[in-house]
This record gives structure tokens, C-alpha cells and sequence, in this order.
């Protein structure tokens, strides 16, 4: 199939959002035009990272041109102009998840310490020996060994919600699974294998109803769906800017203002505090009382660009253009023989886990990288869910909205080369 | 292409396939694990030593073409040598894999061995052909830790 023919950009006055055209898009990533072995780099490792358009680094540079300074300091001109930026993106992260308010907003350096910080503030004041944590069987082990570290601290027991052979969660077993010990609630929004849209909705009602606050991983949903944490009603909600075509070490950590208020803060240091004397410190407000030190300021001025990206295209039409190759993908690979997807679930993100009879997957990631074709292989950071569907690892691709119907038939042709080399 | 060819010879995908001395030996004087965890390989070597000799060696476990080949091959090369001779192999080996061999012009004679050398190319691979290597130093050390490739 051929992608759409390249087409002038509309005329001045036309509407904001023309319809999609992933070639023009694709203009807008320079890596993209890289040559990998002296082929076209084919980059279907989005759930790992994502590729940066040039907005986004642009922002970076011009922070560093002609920004540089720090924030919350100085009276001069260019902390004030950095300050501005930096709190812009805060309230920008704010629409973007449709939280109440900007304070809701933490800048972590990515889901992981999001997850962290949860676990070491809230995790260590309201949990005692005997209670429970509530995770599922598709976590990232992001998300499970805070936990695990947590709960062996404190005499805690982490609980796992069990998944299906489509890799779905099985909501009665999850349901049975909370009760009054239950202290928390910790879900992917999206598995980062098997691309699962997790019920979060039903999740967040269920575990609302044993008053049990609940933190989704958002690591993998953010890049493809449009998430309203006052809709979801989530008490915590984490993601990564750099899945997110922004920088690397800037991620977010949403909180519900009470919530946050009421925690200790995380790490401590300047900037975190009110005031301090050696008798006694008195710790600033949310979102400052947990952001200790200087923090990661033009990748956070890079994650503004890169929220700006993807609004001025518009997550419903890349949503809509990637549920669409998903389907492409997924018929194309399904006829490929002794192919296996890893994820069938019916509410997917466009990520396509699978395993080949008889070949292991890191032979397949060698012979189509030395096809140009950029895919995961491995157990994804979630050993436990390679156990459940009993396979060491799993071949993964993972698209993103730059990508093409032309890339997933070179993926195509790069499996059935893998079946010739060492079939 | 040339490059995938030379790493995926003939002989290693038909031990890939069908790997020697794959099973466990009961009376096995020593035994070790070795795990990668980038790709999920374990393996678990079990090592008979009849004084200083290796009297039997054999292997299970799951992993890559490279890595099942490699412990194929191993158990297959170090039947009947001494421990001084299989680590002096080992050393060679990795010589061989790693590229270091072919720097230092020398074309070393290891036989069997010799079908690794196409991995010197590919050095996100090497951890796969020497990781059963390493589970063997292990074991003949009497080590019970498991050992990684990290």
C-alpha cells in the first residue's frame, strides 16, 4: 500500500488540523532519514523510545542558546525568562492530563521515580505490616519493585491481579483481590508487551469503593491515547517525556492536590524546602516540596515542545492513524506461519509482541536489525509476564505515528529473511 | 548478508537445532548456572571430573542459536581435557569472539571452535557464545552463585 501522496500544505485560512499525512509528519523527525547498514532505518522501537521531532530539540537548543539559567533563584532576567519557561510546561502538562490544578504536576525524571516516589512518600506513611498492595501480572518491573522493596519493609504483601491467555486482565479475580487490608492500587494504563488497554475506569470505581487510591503507570497510554485524570478520577498518574517524543529524563508525576499535600516529601535538598535553620526545616509547598535541586530544565522546556507537537497534530487522529497500521500489522504478521502474537487483547495500543516456532527471538532481532529494522527483543522489563505466557522472551514491535504500511511490509519481509537464514 | 552468514554457519544452526550432550548427569561432581539477562538465556552446566580430567559434560536450558551452539560445541571440545586445558580454551575462545585473535594476527587453531569467529562482528553477541564459558569457569571453580553475563 502507499502511504498518502505528498500534498501541499493547506492554504492560509484553512482549518488548524488538516487530515493526516504521515509523509509530511515524517518530515518533521531528522532521524528518520538515517541509513542503517546502508538501508532505511525502519525504527519500530517506539515503546523503548521515541524518536524527537525537531521542535522538540529545537526547544532544547534554544533553551541552552539563550535561555541558561536556573529556576526559582534569581532575580535576574534570565532566571526569571527560564522560571517562565519551565513553570509554562508545568501548566501545559496540566491541560494535557486535564488535571485541576498546575501544583498537581510533579517533574520527575520518568515514570520510574514517578512510581518511586510514590512508593517512598506515600507508600512509606500509609503502609503498615499486614496491608496489601494490588498490582496485575502485565506490570513493567517498574512497577513491581518498588513494591516488592516497600512491602519488604514494611511486612507488607503484594497481591497480583491475573491476566488471560489474550493478555487481558481478568476483572472478577481483581475485584476478589481488594479488600479492607488493601492500601493501593498500582496499573499500566497500557502493557508495554502486549499493548493492552487496561479497564482503568472500572479499576479506578472498583478500588474507589474500598476508599483505595490508585497510581496508573501511564508510561505507554500517554504517546497514544488522551488521558483525562479528572475523567479517570486517578489519585496518581505517571509517564516518561522520551516515549512521549520528548527529551529523555523528564517525566511527570500527577497527584491529587490533597493527596500530595499530605505526603512527606521525597528527596530533600534546596528548592524543596521553605525555610531552613539547624533546629528546624519547613518543607515549601506541592508541586516544590518534591522537587529537590536543580531540575532537568530544558529537557522539561523539550517535553513542552513536544506536548505542543502532538496537540497541533491532535492524539485523536494519531491515535486513529496508529489503531489503523495496527490493524495492517497484525493481519500481515497473523499470516505469516509459526508466527505467535504475545497480545491479543481486544482494546490494544499499537505494540505487536511475538515468538517464532522454533527461533529465539534474539536471533531475530540480529538478522532484521542488519535489515535496518530497529525492533525489542528480550523480556521487555517484565519477566513475570514472559513466565505466564511461558516463552524466555519475545520479539517486539512498536509503532508510533510516523510510521508506515511500507515499514511494517519490510518488517514482514525481514521475518520471512530470518526464516531463510536460520530456518 | 555475508556478515549473517558467517555468524549463522551451517554447523551452528544444526547444533542450534539439535545440540549434543543435552541433558543432565546425575552424578555430576559439579554444576552451575549461568543467566543472560538481556536476552533471558539460562543455562546449566553439569561437569563430571574424574581427578583433574573432564570425564562428561553436558548442558540444559533455553537461549539463542549462538548460545545453545556454544554449549553444544563446548560440551562436545572439552570431553577429556584437563581443567588447565579447557580454561586455556576459554581464553582462546575468547580471543576468537571478541575480535581480540584477529587483532593480534594470530589465527588460532581451535578447531570446532572455529565457527564462532563470525561473532566477532556482532559484539551485542558475544555475551551469547561466551556465557556457557563462563558457567563452566564457574563450575570448575565450585562456584553455586548463578552467573550472569551483566
Amino acid at each position: 500500500m502507499a502511504t498518502a501522496p505528498k500534498v501541499a500544505k493547506p492554504a492560509a485560512g484553512a482549518v488548524s488540523r488538516p487530515a493526516f499525512d504521515v509523509a509530511r509528519v515524517r518530515e518533521d523527525f531528522p532521524i528518520l532519514k538515517e541509513q542503517v547498514y546502508g538501508k532505511p532505518l525502519v525504527y519500530l522501537d517506539n515503546a523503548a523510545t521515541t524518536q524527537k521531532p525537531r521542535a522538540v530539540i529545537e526547544a532544547e537548543e534554544h533553551f541552552y542558546l539563550a535561555q541558561c539559567s536556573n529556576v526559582h533563584r534569581g532575580v535576574h532576567y534570565l532566571s526569571e525568562e527560564a522560571t517562565r519557561a519551565y513553570e509554562d510546561v508545568r501548566a501545559k502538562v496540566q491541560r494535557f492530563l486535564n488535571a485541576r490544578e498546575a501544583r498537581e504536576i510533579i517533574f520527575v525524571r520518568g515514570t520510574t521515580e514517578a512510581i518511586n516516589l510514590v512508593a517512598n512518600t506515600y507508600g512509606r506513611k500509609n503502609l503498615q505490616a499486614g496491608d496489601e498492595i494490588l498490582i496485575t501480572a502485565m506490570e513493567h518491573h517498574s512497577n513491581i519493585v518498588p513494591w516488592q522493596i516497600l512491602c519488604e519493609e514494611k511486612g507488607a504483601a503484594l497481591r497480583v491481579a491475573p491476566i488471560d491467555d489474550t493478555g487481558e486482565l481478568v476483572r472478577e479475580e481483581f475485584e476478589k483481590l481488594l479488600n479492607p487490608r488493601t492500601r493501593l492500587v498500582a496499573v499500566a494504563h497500557v502493557s508495554n508487551v502486549l499493548g493492552t488497554i487496561n479497564p482503568v475506569e472500572q479499576i479506578i470505581q472498583s478500588a474507589h469503593r474500598w476508599n483505595v487510591p490508585v497510581l496508573l503507570d501511564g508510561a505507554q497510554a500517554a504517546p497514544h491515547l488522551e488521558v483525562d485524570v479528572r475523567a479517570l478520577d486517578c489519585d496518581f498518574y505517571a509517564l516518561s517525556g522520551h516515549k512521549l517524543y520528548g527529551p529523555t529524563g523528564i517525566g511527570v508525576l500527577y497527584g491529587k492536590a490533597a493527596l500530595l499535600a499530605a505526603l512527606p516529601p521525597y528527596q530533600s535538598g534546596g528548592d524543596m524546602i521553605s525555610s531552613v535553620s539547624f533546629a528546624q526545616t519547613v518543607y515549601n509547598v506541592i508541586p516544590y516540596k518534591f522537587e529537590a535541586g536543580t531540575p532537568n530544565i530544558a529537557g522539561t522546556i523539550g517535553l513542552g515542545a513536544a506536548i505542543d507537537y502532538v496537540n497541533a497534530l491532535g492524539l485523536d487522529i494519531l491515535g486513529a492513524y496508529e489503531q489503523e497500521l495496527l490493524r495492517y500489522a497484525t493481519d500481515a504478521l497473523s499470516r505469516l506461519p509459526g508466527l505467535r502474537l504475545i497480545g491479543t487483547a481486544k482494546e490494544k495500543a499499537a505494540v505487536l509482541s511475538f515468538v517464532l516456532d522454533g527461533l529465539h527471538p534474539h536471533d531475530v532481532g540480529t538478522v532484521l536489525d542488519q535489515e535496518g529494522i530497529a525492533v525489542r527483543t528480550g523480556h521487555h522489563c517484565a519477566q513475570p509476564l514472559m513466565d505466564r505466557f511461558g516463552v524466555p522472551a519475545t520479539t517486539r514491535a512498536s509503532l508510533a505515528f510516523y510510521n508506515t504500511r511500507e515499514e511494517i511490509d519490510a518488517l514482514v519481509k525481514g521475518i520471512q529473511k530470518v526464516k531463510e537464514i536460520l530456518g | 548478508m555475508s556478515d549473517l552468514r558467517a555468524l549463522y554457519q551451517e554447523v551452528i544452526l544444526d547444533h542450534s537445532k539439535h545440540p549434543h550432550n543435552f541433558r543432565a548427569i546425575a552424578d555430576a561432581s559439579r554444576r552451575a548456572q549461568g543467566y543472560n539477562p538481556l536476552c533471558g538465556d539460562k543455562v546449566t552446566l553439569y561437569v563430571k571430573l574424574e581427578g583433574d580430567r573432564i570425564a562428561d559434560v553436558s548442558f540444559q536450558g533455553t537461549g539463542c542459536a549462538i548460545s545453545t551452539a556454544s554449549a553444544s560445541i563446548l560440551t562436545q571440545v572439552l570431553k577429556g581435557k584437563t581443567r588447565d586445558e579447557a580454561a586455556a580454551l576459554f581464553e582462546r575462545f575468547h580471543d576468537l569472539v571478541t575480535g581480540q585473535a584477529e587483532r593480534n594476527g594470530k589465527g588460532p587453531d581451535l578447531g570446532k571452535l572455529a565457527v564462532f569467529s563470525g561473532v566477532s562482528e556482532f559484539p551485542v553477541r558475544v555475551k551469547c557464545a561466551t556465557l556457557v564459558w563462563h558457567t563452566l569457569r564457574s563450575a570448575l571453580a565450585g562456584n553455586e552463585e548463578v552467573v550472569t553475563t551483566e
